[in-house]
């Protein structure tokens, strides 16, 4: 057991995975080299060779593109999109081709690609180098999309998407890489895909978040806990598959929900797990299902006031969770 | 007409290699026929033509091995997926939807090729998003030591892509044993060559740091000529080469298309009587290959086959309706 920062985490994960499976290649833009514009790949080049380790042209189709047929050949690529507001040249890539091919192929060819994504905001990114894309991806069936919050998550999550016979599209929030620390196991393990997990048990009201801002709504939570009010902290982890069991388990038990995400709200995950709540547990429920989003302007912008009002806080969490536990 | 002779035997070919070529042309026209027939009977909804190109297709095909190099083809290449292992029968299956249907079960329009078996790795609707699926699995067939080439088949409109110019830069970068071949016969659906490729096509390629080559698409000796020295060049490990094949399609670019909306009448029968497989008779004959009586008998055998595919196709099951939530995901049943 080692403590580790969400970013170790992941290079640590991928590096032992590269020295286990030889099938396993890292592409993307600077990930030789430079190591990754966030250090993900550090060291990679010279451990593993250029062969495995690939710098591509500045071209995310290609690079998603590349990746397919990689993955179509037998390779287990790990395609690092380096911010994930940039990956949309790769989008009809990822949509149209990996998201379709076991499908349209009638389950003739599949496609075990892992696309990582560094995203979202709070980190002076403004509008190009702060967006949460999960939605986007998350509508399309056929991807997996999950979105680790912490480092033993981030460990196992990611050996289970390259495990996964499917395209998974593996978000990073930018500001979880080393401001969220946690034991990670040393030895081999597997998180698997589409399972949510309570992290913290309440009574008053179920909270469903997911990356960055579900450490924002356990510290929320943490403070009304002074005051009486227990919430219950749902840590989605997977955005597809969604396990909205779990989800549904934890409203029954508080009768009371609300999600929170970074996104914009505007269709949003919020949206379809909202939806869920209300088709499946209706009667359950003591009060309006409360979404927190983000507001529904193009992206978040650069200057620190401007982006502190775009992006949901533990102050914002805490007022919305006390408002509706005292409904 | 001794140097016709010269011309297959240089080119390592032997006559019933040239008496193949020549079968697979004919069943690609005449399948393309039969589609036709059925779409005026209405039951085939949509028809992907085929005419024109069976030269390029074949000729271009024939450079590859079959079970070890890959094929990346787009919608018009139903020659070069005979070529690859299909039947008629298999192409029929696609054209109706059926079950059995080798590229998608009847789940994609007809035309959209595929099946692991055969190396046909599956296609879109989007254009040349297959060039870079060629250009990954030809990046692992190196890293891998394959003695394997990867084919990668595009029209002209093609080259336009985004995803074009990422292949060729990356098969560029690191000399990728890829062939790409562009079937220019000069429209992208109604948008003329000339709007539709600044300068040359296949002079593109010396910027991507390799050769490129034009050629007669309509003659299937040039055709082949031309991808096997490139087929050969990947191999020993040289690289990759573009080809620009220069032909015409005879029809419409779809069965939803009509071409007298863009094309003049007196053009199209211009490049009617270059027909490609005329051509070939004409080749062969002068070869003392082949004879008017033997030409008489493969044709009327190749259209019986075609006749016989489309028909068991015909009689073939229809998937299960419920059929249609699966595959999906490998592990997960979402429906």
């Amino acid at each position: 057991m080692t403590e580790k920062n969400v970013v170790t985490a992941i290079h640590d994960t991928l590096q032992e995975e590269m020295r286990r499976d030889d099938t396993v290649v890292v592409l993307g833009e600077d990930v030789g080299a430079r190591g990754g514009v966030f250090r993900v790949t550090m060291g990679f080049l010279d451990e593993f060779g250029e062969g495995r380790v690939v710098d591509t042209p500045l071209d995310e189709a290609l690079i998603a593109g590349v990746a397919i047929g990689m993955a179509i050949d037998g390779l287990r690529p790990v395609a690092e999109m380096q911010f994930a507001d940039f990956s949309f040249p790769g989008f009809n890539q990822i949509i149209q081709e990996a998201a379709r091919i076991r499908y349209r192929s009638n389950g003739d060819f599949s496609v075990p690609m892992v696309v990582r994504a560094p995203y979202g905001g709070g980190v002076h990114g403004a509008l190009y180098h702060s967006q949460s894309v999960e939605a986007f991806y998350a509508h399309v069936p056929g991807l997996k999309v999950v979105v680790p919050s912490t480092p033993y998550d981030a460990k196992g999550m990611l050996l289970q998407a390259i495990e996964d016979e499917d395209p998974v599209i593996y978000l990073e929030h930018k500001k979880t890489y080393r401001l969220i620390k946690g034991d990670v196991p040393d030895e081999r393990y597997t998180v698997p895909l589409g399972k949510a997990v309570v992290r913290r048990e309440g009574t008053d009201l179920t909270c469903v978040s997911y990356g960055l801002m579900h450490h924002y709504c356990v510290e929320a939570a943490e403070r009304l806990s002074s005051e009486g009010l227990e919430v219950e902290v749902v840590d989605l982890r997977s955005i597809f598959p969604l396990d909205i069991d779990t989800v549904l388990e934890s409203v029954g038990k508080t009768n009371k929900a609300m999600v929170v995400y970074e996104d914009n709200k505007f269709l949003g995950v919020g949206a379809e797990v909202a939806a869920q709540i209300a088709e499946k547990a209706m009667f359950e429920l003591d009060g309006p299902i409360v979404r927190i989003g983000g507001p529904h302007v193009p992206a978040m912008p650069f200057a620190p006031p401007l982006e502190a009002w775009f992006m949901p806080d533990v102050d914002k969490i805490e007022q919305e969770m006390r408002k509706l536990a005292e409904f | 007409m001794a140097k016709g002779k010269d011309l297959h035997t240089d080119l390592g070919l032997k006559e019933e290699d040239l008496l193949e070529m020549y079968r697979y042309m004919l069943m690609a026209r005449f399948c393309d026929e039969r589609q036709w027939g059925l779409n005026r009977q209405g039951k085939a909804p949509f028809v992907v033509p085929v005419s024109g190109h069976e030269a390029a297709q074949v000729g271009s095909a024939w450079a590859f091995e079959k079970g070890k190099d890959v094929f990346c083809p787009y919608y018009r290449d139903m020659a070069l997926v005979l070529v690859a292992g299909f039947t008629p029968k298999d192409v029929f299956l696609g054209l109706f939807g059926k079950k059995d249907d080798p590229s998608s079960g009847g789940r994609q329009m007809p035309a959209h090729w595929g099946s692991r078996e055969r190396n046909i790795i599956t296609g879109s609707s989007p254009i040349a998003t297959q060039c870079l699926h060629a250009a990954g699995i030809a990046y692992s067939k190196k890293l891998k030591k394959e003695d394997s080439v990867v084919g990668t088949w595009c029209g002209e409109g093609g080259t336009s892509e985004g995803d074009w110019h990422g292949a060729m830069n990356f098969a560029g970068v690191h000399k990728l044993p890829l062939v790409f071949v562009v079937e220019n016969n000069q429209y992208a659906i109604s948008v003329h060559e000339s709007k539709q490729v600044g300068g040359r096509v296949y002079k593109r390629a010396e910027g991507y740091g390799f050769p490129g080559f034009e050629g007669d698409g309509n003659d299937v000796l040039e055709s082949y000529r031309l991808t096997k020295d490139a087929v050969d060049r990947a191999r020993a490990g040289e690289g990759a080469t573009l080809i620009e094949l220069r032909t015409y399609r005879h029809y419409s670019h779809t069965s939803d298309d009509d071409d007298r909306t863009y094309r003049k009448k007196e053009e199209v029968e211009e490049w009617k009587r270059k027909d490609p497989i005329p051509r070939f008779e004409t080749y062969l004959k002068s070869v003392d290959v082949i004879d008017d009586g033997k030409i008489a008998e493969l044709r009327e055998k190749t259209k019986a086959e075609v006749a016989e595919g489309a028909k068991e196709a015909e009689q073939s099951d229809f998937p299960d309706p419920l059929s249609a939530g699966q595959n999906v995901y490998a592990d997960l049943e979402v429906v």
